[in-house]
């Protein structure tokens, strides 16, 4: 039920009125039809990255679905964050394959794809410089976008965030940190790229701004046709998030599943632990889902 | 905005090219050589012939390779600095024809002696020889306590210092470098007890100096010639007829007369080459009297300076910015290659200038473009540096965001990475122009004009109120620059780089 609650059909989208991003014919690459449903999106086969003595990913088999939501979880330094880097091509494996939407990352596309590739981090990356709407528009005017489709998406990016107009000419230093993730998820959707990467999006903010947010983006995975990898340290928050939780420890995947899968049927005692260092909070979603 | 810019300067380099068709004399830092290129000057006019003058150039070396290399036609020099400093293959105590054979082969020809011998010599005040018995230099060796005073050129001459010691055995405790100039100015201090002076120097009399004869004859003839360009009198014959009219004319003691009247009366070296003329040469009326006399205003002067100085400075910066801004930006992202750029901006910085401005000599002649290459070399150090510095201190999730949008190399240092690293690079152009501004005055060392001109003129003159007249114009310069640069970085500094982050 839970998976029929989040993935997106696109006939939704078309009811919201919300454009296709691309024009597609059958001669487009793989990467540019990532909004394809059916398809497995994202794909590391073998895959082993190392920086220097430590390493990040060892021998990673991993797929994600075209429009499915997913929530990467682990400790700090389990690899987790090294996984959408290498998808965006911040970094490049040593060893083994990534895949995109079935054509392997090339380094001549990684342009193309981290254009099609919505991105958030933990402190939303705003250029400090630049006003709300500058930074907003900078990939649109790269793309060569009017200002005025620009700024039609920017306000109904707003009134998705629940943000009001007035943001829009501010600078990133004067917003509060709510406002500015907030922003960051604006930016990161502004072009309606078919997938959303996010890594600990809510990790440096307080707990009501976080509860706030937290319920923001869940309705906002459930209205936009994306596919979604979420990257957070707390199983909470990827269990009201996402469906689907992948836990990762020291490079390697120990559990993917359901939340209720974690709790009924860990597969090692490091998932049991991990579980039991959540056990009162409230798992009401996925578990009931 | 920019693109009028770059027109000036294109304009600005086309100007400094243009000049470089005119004939020009050439004449040594210090009044002597002064003076001569002055007569030179007046006499070429009473010819028909318009010369330029582009006086007090530098040492010996610079007006040999400036004649060599053809950006002066004329100077006027000494044959014991070209056996014994300039030709190092010519015997040293050749004849006369066979150093006009050598200067031939060089492209160089040298006119009859001029009449007068100014060669090298030691002094010490009267009061010092008469108290030490001092008459000879031979007598110096007796006294190892005396401390000397030497002119720099002269230390470090073939002819001069070093030879001089081995000849007469010289071990002195206390040897020390100064300008020509000043020499006198540490003996009459007491500052010093020994200087090197040359034998027309006015100063002798004024100081109650004695000369120390020679009595091992170590030091060659020096007789005055002229040099110049065999091709140039080729095409301006006027040129040889008046080096002709002045050589054989003038006497030792007319030299130190006129050598006396500027720089002991302060008189103008023109008025008193005219003068000269006047009395040498009794037909010299083709000249309008007093033409060339009246000095201009102060305002005028300082004026013009100012224009030359801002051309220097304005030229050298720009160039600096159009290679210095690329070159930091490409130092920022290949941080190997950055070292070795810095490395070398480094090195730059460190010849000195005066060194820089010799060796840009055979590369760009005389004038201004040596004097901006030099700038420009140095300017490129605190710009390549500021911009790379300005770049990389960027955080580094800034920039992995401005990656991660997708956006091409040039759109995020168009966008992104310069407006953020905007007011570091402007303080390192910033650095550079005020740098230049005191640097620039070393260009009238090699005839580049502005407010060094003054500054070097009134060093050899003595003359306190003609060195502030272009100390002081420069350090107002200097300060209307810094605070150009800082309107410009509070206007190029958007304000959301100004506001604190609170989170």
């Amino acid at each position: 039920m839970a998976l029929t609650s989040t993935r997106i059909i696109p006939a939704a989208v078309n009811r919201k009125g919300l454009r296709p991003p691309l024009r597609y014919s059958c001669r487009t690459p793989g990467y540019r039809r990532l909004g394809f449903r059916g398809l497995i999106l994202f794909s590391f086969e073998h895959v082993t990255k190392r920086f220097g003595a430590v390493t990040a990913l060892e021998d990673l088999n991993l797929e994600f679905q075209a429009g499915t939501v997913n929530a990467v979880i682990g400790s700090s330094g389990s690899g987790k964050s090294t996984l959408l880097r290498l998808l965006l091509g911040l970094e490049w494996p040593d060893s083994g394959r990534i895949r995109i939407a079935g054509d392997e990352l090339a380094r001549s596309a990684r342009l193309t794809i981290r254009q099609r590739i919505g991105y958030v981090i933990q402190d939303g990356g705003l250029f400090p410089h630049l006003r709300v709407r500058d930074n907003l528009a900078l990939l649109p005017r790269h793309l060569g976008w009017p200002a005025s489709r620009t700024l039609e998406r920017s306000l109904q990016l707003l009134e998705l965030m629940q943000l009001p107009m007035s943001v829009l000419e501010r600078y990133p230093g004067e917003l509060s940190g709510g406002q500015r993730q907030r922003v960051a998820v604006m930016r990161a959707l502004i072009t309606e790229p078919p997938a959303l990467l996010l890594d600990e999006p809510l990790g440096a903010l307080d707990p009501l701004v976080r509860f706030d947010l937290q319920q923001r983006l869940r309705e906002l995975f459930s209205t936009l046709a994306k596919t979604v990898v979420l990257v957070t340290h707390d199983l909470a928050e990827a269990a009201y998030l996402a469906p689907r939780l992948v836990l990762m420890q020291a490079g390697r995947v120990v559990q993917d599943g359901t939340a209720a899968d974690f709790i009924e049927r860990p597969r090692s005692e490091f998932v049991r632990r991990f579980v039991a260092a959540h056990r009162n909070l409230p798992l009401g979603h996925a578990a009931g889902g | 905005m920019r693109s009028k810019a770059l027109l000036l300067a294109i304009l600005l380099l086309a100007g400094v090219a243009a000049r470089a068709d005119e004939l020009r004399i050439g004449s040594k830092n210090f009044t002597e050589s002064v003076i001569l290129g002055e007569l030179l000057r007046l006499d070429a006019q009473r010819h028909g012939l318009q010369l330029a003058h582009r006086r007090a150039m530098g040492g010996s070396a610079i007006l040999w390779r400036a004649l060599l290399e053809g950006s002066i036609t004329a100077y006027p020099e000494y044959t014991g600095t070209l056996t014994q400093e300039l030709l190092h293959s010519a015997p040293a105590m050749a004849g006369d024809a066979s150093l006009g054979g050598t200067l031939r082969a060089r492209g160089v020809g040298i006119s009859a002696p001029l009449g007068f011998e100014d060669r090298y010599a030691l002094g010490v005040t009267e009061q010092l020889a008469a108290r030490l018995h001092l008459t000879s230099l031979s007598d110096l060796s007796a006294h190892p306590e005396l401390r000397f005073a030497l002119s720099n050129e002269f230390m470090n001459r073939a002819d001069g210092w070093p030879g001089l010691r081995a000849a007469y055995r010289l071990a002195p405790r206390s040897i020390r470098g100064v300008d020509h100039s000043l020499g006198y100015r540490a003996l009459a201090d007491g500052a010093a007890d020994v200087v090197d002076l040359y034998s027309t120097d006015p100063e002798i009399q004024g100081y109650h100096i004695r000369v120390l004869t020679d009595d091992r004859h170590y030091f060659p003839a020096y007789q005055a010639v002229w040099l110049y360009r065999l091709d140039s009198v080729q095409q301006a014959p006027a040129l040889l007829a008046a080096v002709a009219d002045l050589t054989g004319r003038i006497s030792e003691d007319a030299m130190q007369r006129m050598n006396a009247a500027v720089q002991l009366d302060h008189r103008d070296e023109t008025a008193v080459a005219e003068q000269f003329l006047r009395s040498q040469l009794p037909t010299t009326a083709a000249e309008p009297s007093g033409a060339t006399v009246r000095a201009p205003g102060l305002a005028s002067r300082v004026g013009r300076r100012t224009l030359e100085h801002l051309e220097l400075v304005g030229v050298s910066l720009l160039l600096a910015m159009l290679v210095g801004l690329p070159l930091g930006v490409v130092a920022a992202k290949q941080p190997q290659l950055g070292r070795t750029v810095l490395t070398v901006t480094v090195i730059l910085q460190t010849v000195p200038s005066l060194a820089m401005l010799v060796f840009m000599i055979p590369l760009f002649g005389i004038g201004a473009r040596p004097a901006i290459a030099t700038l420009f070399l140095y300017s490129l150090l605190p710009i390549v540096r500021n911009t790379v510095t300005g770049l990389s201190s960027i955080p580094a999730s800034l920039q992995e965001s401005a990656a991660s949008l997708g956006l091409p190399w040039h759109v995020r240092l168009l966008w992104v990475e310069a407006p953020m690293a905007a007011r570091t690079i402007i303080a390192g152009v910033s650095t550079a122009a005020v740098i230049n501004v005191g640097t620039a005055t070393l260009g009238a060392l090699i005839g580049a004009g502005g407010y060094g001109e003054p500054i070097l003129t009134g060093i050899r003159l003595n003359d306190l109120p003609l060195i502030l007249e272009g100390a002081i114009p420069a350090a107002l310069l200097a300060l209307a620059v810094m605070a150009g640069f800082q309107g410009l970085e509070r206007v190029l500094t958007p304000r959301g780089l100004r506001l604190r982050f609170d989170g």
